[in-house]
């Protein structure tokens, strides 16, 4: 049944292209987003701990041993469950999109899609076609329908717009492309009859071969999961897309890198992060190469962001940042690294999400404006209070306050880190601490500016119900996993000791 | 029991958050609820067993064990004592909150999430959701000085939060350590207060350690940093010199409602932790590292004094005050950890020193909010000056005013009869023969103490009158009625401090003994 | 049935290679039915009946060819070679025939010519001289059936003549051609000389040895030429532009689709076949001679001249002619594995290019009524004819290589080949620079779709009205893209994977 989840998705974007009226459109596309979580809701209610729950399996290219195969472990499920809060979301806060909105609904739902479809499949062949599927809706959403910051009009927003969509678009399929050889490569070495992941996880490549695909395919993957340094589609993509884009990309369309990293890079060629055998500069395997890099990312993006005049910016950072502590929790090898990183998958989504829907959508369609320096004398704590109090638990969540699903994933990436790359620690503790100075510099730019004397507060439109429903809905599933981290913890786990990760089992493990 | 009373003032909050349109019903309902909630940490006061030496109305549940995670509470002679403390401190804070017609529903509501994270910080018995009160604490009290202080409340509420956040980073980066090196195949390692306390107490700790963590060629090194790392966590809070520098600005710029929130109840989380973290669980280390933890008590009580005496403004000085008078408590639980090998005699001093330590938490969050209270009071009425400056002769125009604050001042001072004097004395009566030296340089704060308060005593209450307040009003009745029971209360602890000490003594001979036990590797 | 067939060395059997051309026969009548229909009957009616009158009887006949086609001989081989059938050829034929008729209806809607029973019967000439190109392995016939192939292009290239840039596009393309074919039958003629044969087979058996013979390195090097013209590759592309651009669309949509799956097919025979044993190695440090190392250059130069000039196009149908080189370069790489599996995917990849290509270019074509010929005069297409648009957003993106459609599907088989080709991923270096290339070709293919889906229209402009035929002709086109790509098995169980 999880399958639906694709199927509704695609035809609710047929459906939405064809309604006769915006009203209608807006509709469909919330029914369809609402009735995929509510697959994805009555999967996960059904699931047994450790289940690999195969959806479907029909050969599909026979010839090339390619089959149509989708399943659920519960790291899928896990993030077929964040797909489907932040769709529902995204689409909440899409209400007041007026220009030619049964397109964007059929774009969106498009993207949603083909995000489902990646993170159902369990044959490398049908992930790579949706995640290829995925990249082109991402590209026209932010064209047609992107946000640019105050001041450009015209030929100049639209070029903005467009150089940051295909800026995202080309660093996509870059990375795609070497996927793509990467998957060519061990197809045709491993015999050329199965795609799936069960045949591919269990042959056994020569170690030579997979110390080489590791690094060409987790970069693949790594450039949509914003790892530095080819992280740099990230923000200006992030900023110029329109509130639901920005939601999508940040909150679902980066873990479809980190998924991949994870479940092709890592789990088909784990030789690869075994050790070379000698040192350069300290590193010892890709597995340091890469952690290094997540680290790095973690500082960079914080430290970027406290800089940034512009309110999306901060938070486009705030993405790379919070990123790299999955990519780092990956490179842990350990479970309770790995297990952080989903969560921090599942938990940046929808924090991320939440930001985004603040930024993008009550501030910015409000004002107009994203400049920090402009946003504080507008007195938006008393403009737009659920604004604020929004943003406030969204900042908490984001720094990692106890409480909210943030902290538990970070920690269970901190304890891997003291684990794997002891030294590292450190250096992530003044990430988290850089990432509590921009956050809270933006939260008081952006809301408790001083007030302009003589200039009355701006009176603004209220927050709309469609608004308050979808903050709700990103609030209570941060605070729901932050509680209660077990409704996940408990589907990854298991899913950790199943036969597809045993590659990953060995050494450090625990 | 103790999931009720921490969840009571949250529900309390969240109630008063949905009527914070209306100030009049949002104060009435705030009150209600911190009553209540004085009313169920009395009943836990009443309930607590005194002759039980260990943890008592516990709870325990899954929560995710397997990342070690249970929900764990509990309290002992300490923790309730708290509980009663911050209870008080909150509802006396809302008291004075009742007329500030700047304060409206919101503040109301956040007073009372911070009182929820009191109560949390003082009952959680596991460091996770320990954690998640003790930062939850600070997201209210951060939006207190930051939307309803004064001029330089941007910068205050930033260094406030900043510094904080610092501490807590690397707490929680100590005790993820202390969770990896617990650890074991098939056990996820732990991080209930309770069970390390009992582990470092085995000596199972440092072989832990000894196993998984071994950075710089040594456990004890990497047990020293772990502890170096929690200590700044709670050192900050507490806070003590040299980490105390984003407090005066805090204090002053809160508005005086908030900084008897602040410094009457959040500084104790500081000292608790102390207490609750690093005496049990690295008792070792901390006797290792005596000697620097001495001067920075002593730096704490002594430099302070100093400052307080420099300053032009009543509430820095206070707020100064209020670091000296933490610094007492930080001297206390520094020499109950010194290595006394099995003398008896010595034992018994720590049991003092704690004793004290524990009567001047209660003694000072009561005094200190008394003080500013009263401080509140004089800013209303003189329409926010509050230099040490602006005053004079205050004695002769409002006397009933300058009685109850002589009053307060006399009770920080540490006059025998009110409530500071048994606590401090305790103190020095133990640190005297386990510390000679420290102890003997702290006096030197006593009596800076001394210089300064009666400075202020001398400048604003005595001499000419300032004939710009010739028609400052009194006390109202109300506000008498409101204040009298505090007052009487300081008065009572000064003459029968018994009503604390026998509620903690089987606490405090609990932390000696194992204490003892711990010392033995 | 083909075993006794397969004496006639000396004899030909005519009735059976009549029963056997019958598919060509048909097709080649139905011109000559519709060129007198039209000279005679029609001679008063308008231009919309006679294209309508046709159109019909062209698709018609072709339609009986490819019934012919479907039930004919499986396997034969008649007189040197001069005619060889396999369940492969057919397939190919059938495509041929098939694209011939979406080319016809898609010309129902021409209105530079008056001449429309000659325009529409070179149509159908041209895919005579492409089904005999296909069906045989004779040199001979193989530069015969080329000649009759691109003198029909020429003339059709150089159709509208009202406009120079049609008759200027004819004229270098003639030229060009007309080299190449000096070129090719120059290279023939010294394998001829080398092997003393004009039958692929017997070519190969006779040049099998050790050592390469310079004379047929020479032979092998004008042969790549030859035919490097004729599937537009660099650096022998320089005519593609301007013949895309200058002729007719359809034309260019006719030249860009069925005459490059003949070339490529034949061009595949000939070196596969022809050549098997001077294959030599293009392997990264394992490097032989032969074509193989050569066609790595020439494919290499093609992906990265063809896409990289495309970027620079403002014109849209110089930008489709370019991206046509760059695709001409991924096709090379099907040669270039020399396996069964390499031929399988030059052949899809190839078959469902021609159908993106054809579709493109059908789009254009519609558009020309518009006046459109700018990538910016796309400039909000959406809005003016969302389904035109849609189909055009299949097209490029399936060129583009973007799943699930059926671009993608080749370029993931043809690289698979490559890789599979060599032990040890000798030729992985192609394989990146291909998909490097490919993520190249998005950029330009998103430009064209911006202008369409992004860019927003002249404020006046209205809907685009297409005639019925030219409309579900390209849907068709789309569907096909679509169902490939959804479904390469339906494709790839006829080519025999």
């Amino acid at each position: 049944m999880l399958a639906w989840t694709i199927y509704v998705s695609f035809i609710g974007a047929l459906l939405a292209r064809l309604s006769p009226s915006k009203g209608l459109a807006r509709l469909v596309a919330l029914t369809t987003a609402v009735v995929s979580l509510g697959i994805g809701l009555v999967a996960f209610h059904h699931w047994q701990p450790g289940e690999l729950l195969t959806v479907t399996r029909v050969a599909w290219i026979p010839q090339l041993g390619i089959s149509y195969h989708l399943a659920a472990d519960g790291i899928s499920l896990t993030l077929v469950l964040l797909t489907g809060i932040a769709a529902t979301a995204g689409i909440l806060f899409s209400w007041n999109i007026e220009k030619r909105t049964q397109e964007f609904f059929a774009f969106y739902l498009v993207l949603i899609g083909g995000v489902y479809g990646v993170f159902l499949s369990f044959d490398l062949f049908l992930l790579f076609v949706f995640y290829e599927i995925a990249i082109i809706p991402k590209y026209f959403l932010i064209a047609i329908w992107g946000s640019v910051p105050k001041g450009a009009t015209g030929e100049n927003a639209g070029s903005l717009r467009e150089y940051a969509a295909m800026k995202l678009a080309l660093y996509s399929f870059a990375g795609s492309a070497l996927v793509l050889a990467g998957m060519v490569a061990a197809w045709v070495a491993s015999g050329g009859h199965s795609m799936s992941f069960e045949a591919l996880a269990a042959f056994p490549f020569s170690a030579h071969f997979e110390m080489l695909m590791f690094p060409l395919v987790f970069v693949g993957f790594a450039v949509l999961a914003g790892m530095w340094p080819f992280h740099t589609w990230a923000p200006t993509g992030h900023a110029a897309a329109p509130t639901a884009a920005s939601m999508l990309l940040a909150g679902v369309v980066m873990k479809l890198g980190a998924y991949g990293c994870l479940r092709v890079a890592m789990m088909l060629f784990p030789a690869g992060m075994d050790p070379w055998g000698f040192h350069v500069l300290g590193l010892g395997s890709w597995r340091d190469v890469f952690a290094l890099l997540a680290l790095i990312g973690i500082v960079y993006g914080a430290s970027v962001a406290l800089v940034q005049r512009d309110f999306k910016f901060v938070i486009g950072y705030s993405s790379v940042s919070h990123m790299g502590f999955v990519l780092l929790g990956l490179m842990t090898l350990t479970q309770i690294g790995l297990d952080g990183a989903v969560l921090q998958m599942f938990s940046h989504g929808v924090i991320a999400g939440l930001l985004f829907a603040v930024v993008g959508r009550m501030v910015y369609d409000r004002t107009h404006t994203r400049d920090l320096n402009e946003l504080g004398p507008m007195q938006l704590a008393h403009a737009i209070p659920f604004a604020a109090v929004t943003f406030i638990l969204a900042a908490m969540a984001s720094i990692g306050l106890p409480g909210f699903s943030g902290f538990i994933a970070e920690f269970q990436v901190l304890i891997g880190t003291w684990r794997a790359f002891a030294w590292m620690i450190v250096i992530a503790g003044i990430g988290i601490l850089v990432g509590i100075a921009f956050t809270w510099r933006a939260l008081t730019k952006a809301f408790f500016g001083e007030p302009t004397p003589g200039l009355a507060a701006h009176a603004l439109p209220p927050i709309t119900f469609p608004e308050k429903l979808g903050a709700l809905l990103l609030l209570v599933s941060t605070l729901t996993v932050g509680l209660y981290p077990r409704i996940l913890t408990d589907l990854i786990l298991p899913t950790l000791q199943s036969p597809l990760f045993e590659g990953l089992r060995r050494g450090a493990w625990r | 029991m103790i999931t009720l009373l921490t969840l009571f003032p949250l529900v309390g909050g969240l109630v008063v958050l949905a009527l914070a349109a209306s100030r009049d019903l949002a104060r009435v309902m705030a009150v209600v609820f911190a009553t209540g909630s004085l009313v169920l940490a009395g009943l836990s006061w009443y309930a607590l067993n005194p002759a039980h030496p260990g943890m008592q109305f516990e709870e325990w549940h899954a929560w995710a064990p397997s990342l070690g995670i249970w929900y764990h509470v509990g309290v002992d002679g300490l923790g309730v004592l708290m509980l009663v403390l911050s209870a008080m401190v909150v509802l006396m804070s809302l008291a004075v909150s009742w007329r500030n017609e700047k304060q409206g529903g919101v503040y109301f509501a956040l007073v009372l999430f911070l009182e929820a994270g009191l109560f949390g910080t003082f009952t959680a018995l596991n460091f996770i959701h320990w954690f998640v009160y003790w930062e939850l604490s600070l997201i209210p009290a951060f939006f207190m000085v930051r939307l309803w202080g004064g001029k330089g409340r941007a910068k205050a509420a930033a260094q406030f939060f900043l510094y904080t956040m610092v501490g807590s980073v690397a707490l929680m980066l100590a005790f993820l350590a202390l969770f990896q090196a617990t650890s074991t195949a098939g056990h996820p390692g732990t991080f209930d207060f309770v069970e390390l306390a009992q582990l470092a107490q085995s000596g199972g700790l440092s072989t832990a350690l000894a196993q998984n963590l071994h950075w710089f060629g040594s456990s004890e090194h990497t047990a020293m940093l772990l502890f170096w790392a929690a200590f700044l966590g709670f050192a900050v809070k507490t806070p003590v010199v040299p980490f105390h520098t984003w407090l005066p600005s805090a204090y002053a710029e809160a508005s005086s409602e908030t900084t008897m929130l602040l410094t009457g109840a959040m500084s104790k989380m500081g000292v608790y932790g102390f207490l609750r973290v690093l005496l049990p669980i690295f008792p070792h280390q901390m006797q290792q590292a005596m000697k620097p933890l001495l001067w920075m008590a002593v730096a704490t009580i002594v430099l302070p004094a100093f400052a307080a005496w420099a300053q032009k403004d009543l509430k820095r000085t206070f707020a100064y005050s209020s670091i000296n008078h933490l610094g007492y408590c930080v001297l206390g639980v520094c020499v109950a950890a010194q290595l006394t090998g099995a003398d008896a005699g010595l034992a018994q001093e720590k049991a003092a020193a704690l004793t004290g330590v524990l009567l001047q938490m209660f003694s000072h969050g009561l005094t200190a909010a008394a003080l500013f209270w009263l401080i509140a009071l004089l800013e209303r009425r003189s329409g926010g000056l509050r230099g040490i400056d602006d005053f004079g002769g205050l004695r002769k125009i409002v006397p009933v005013f300058s009685g109850l604050m002589g009053i307060a001042i006399f009770a920080s001072l540490g006059l025998p009869g009110l409530n500071g004097f048994p606590a401090e004395f305790l103190i020095f009566k133990g640190a005297f023969p386990l510390a000679p030296w420290a102890s003997s340089v702290s006096v030197l704060g006593l009596l800076m103490t001394a210089v300064f308060l009666l400075t202020v005593i001398q400048k604003v209450f005595s001499g000419p009158v300032n004939p710009k307040w010739e028609a400052m009003p009194d006390l109202t009745v109300t506000e008498r009625l409101a204040l009298a029971p505090v007052l009487l209360l300081m008065l009572v602890l000064g003459l029968y401090p018994q009503l604390i000490t026998g509620m903690v003594h089987s606490t405090v001979t609990q932390w000696v003994l194992s204490m003892s036990a711990g010392m033995k590797f | 049935m083909s075993a006794d067939l397969n004496l006639g060395l000396s004899a030909v059997n005519y009735a059976e290679l009549l029963r056997l051309t019958l598919p060509e026969i048909t097709v080649a009548l139905a011109g000559l039915l519709l060129l007198t229909t039209d000279i005679t009957a029609l001679r008063k009616c308008t231009l919309k009946t006679r294209l309508g009158v046709g159109a019909l009887i062209a698709s018609v006949g072709c339609l009986v060819s490819i019934h012919m086609l479907k039930s004919a001989a499986v396997e034969a081989h008649l007189a040197d070679g001069m005619f060889v059938v396999t369940p492969l050829t057919r397939v190919v034929q059938m495509t041929l025939v098939a694209l011939a008729i979406l080319t016809v209806l898609l010309s129902t809607s021409v209105r530079f010519t008056n001449s429309v029973g000659e325009y529409l019967a070179l149509i159908l000439f041209a895919t005579v001289a492409m089904m005999f190109l296909v069906a045989t392995q004779n040199l001979l016939l193989i530069f015969v059936a080329l000649e009759f192939l691109s003198l029909s292009l020429y003339v059709l290239t150089g159709f509208d003549k009202r406009s120079r840039q049609s008759a200027e596009a004819a004229l270098k393309y003639f030229l060009f051609g007309g080299m190449s074919a000096g070129f090719l039958l120059f290279g023939m003629s010294l394998l001829y000389g080398v092997s003393g044969s004009i039958e692929l087979p017997q070519i190969a058996a006779a040049v099998s040895g050790p050592t390469l013979d310079p004379l047929l390195l020479v032979a092998i090097v004008m042969v790549a030429i030859g035919f490097g013209f004729k599937v537009a590759a660099a650096p022998f592309h320089l005519w593609a532009p301007d013949a895309y651009q200058g002729a007719p669309t359809v034309s260019a949509g006719f030249i860009a689709s069925s005459s490059k799956v003949a070339s490529f097919f034949v061009f595949g025979q000939v070196v596969t076949v022809g050549l098997a044993t001077a294959a030599g190695h293009g392997a990264y440090g394992a490097y032989a001679p032969g074509w193989v190392p050569i066609l790595c250059v020439i494919a290499a130069l093609s992906m990265v001249v063809g896409n990289l000039a495309a970027i620079a196009q403002t014109s849209a149908r110089r930008l489709l002619a370019y991206s046509a080189i760059g695709h001409a370069g991924y096709m090379l790489l099907g040669l270039i594995a020399h396996t069964p599996m390499g031929t399988t995917a030059l052949i899809y990849y190839v078959i469902t290019y021609a159908v993106a290509s054809l579709g493109a270019f059908g789009v254009l074509g519609a558009l020309e009524a518009e006046g459109v010929d700018k990538i910016a005069d796309l400039a909000g297409l959406s809005r003016r004819a969302p389904g035109l648009s849609l189909c055009m957003l299949i097209f490029l993106l399936s060129l583009a290589g973007i799943p699930p459609l059926a671009g993608f599907f080749g370029k993931f088989y043809i690289f698979a080949a490559v890789v599979d080709a060599e032990p040890h991923l000798g030729l992985l270096w192609l394989v990146v620079l291909a998909v490097a290339m490919s993520a190249v070709s998005l950029y330009y293919y998103l430009r064209v779709l911006k202008q369409i889906y992004v860019a927003e229209g002249a404020a006046d402009a209205v809907a685009i009205d297409v005639p019925l035929v030219t409309r579900v002709t390209i849907w068709v086109l789309a569907a096909l893209v679509v169902l490939l790509g959804c479904v390469p098995a339906l494709l790839l169980r006829l080519i025999g994977a």
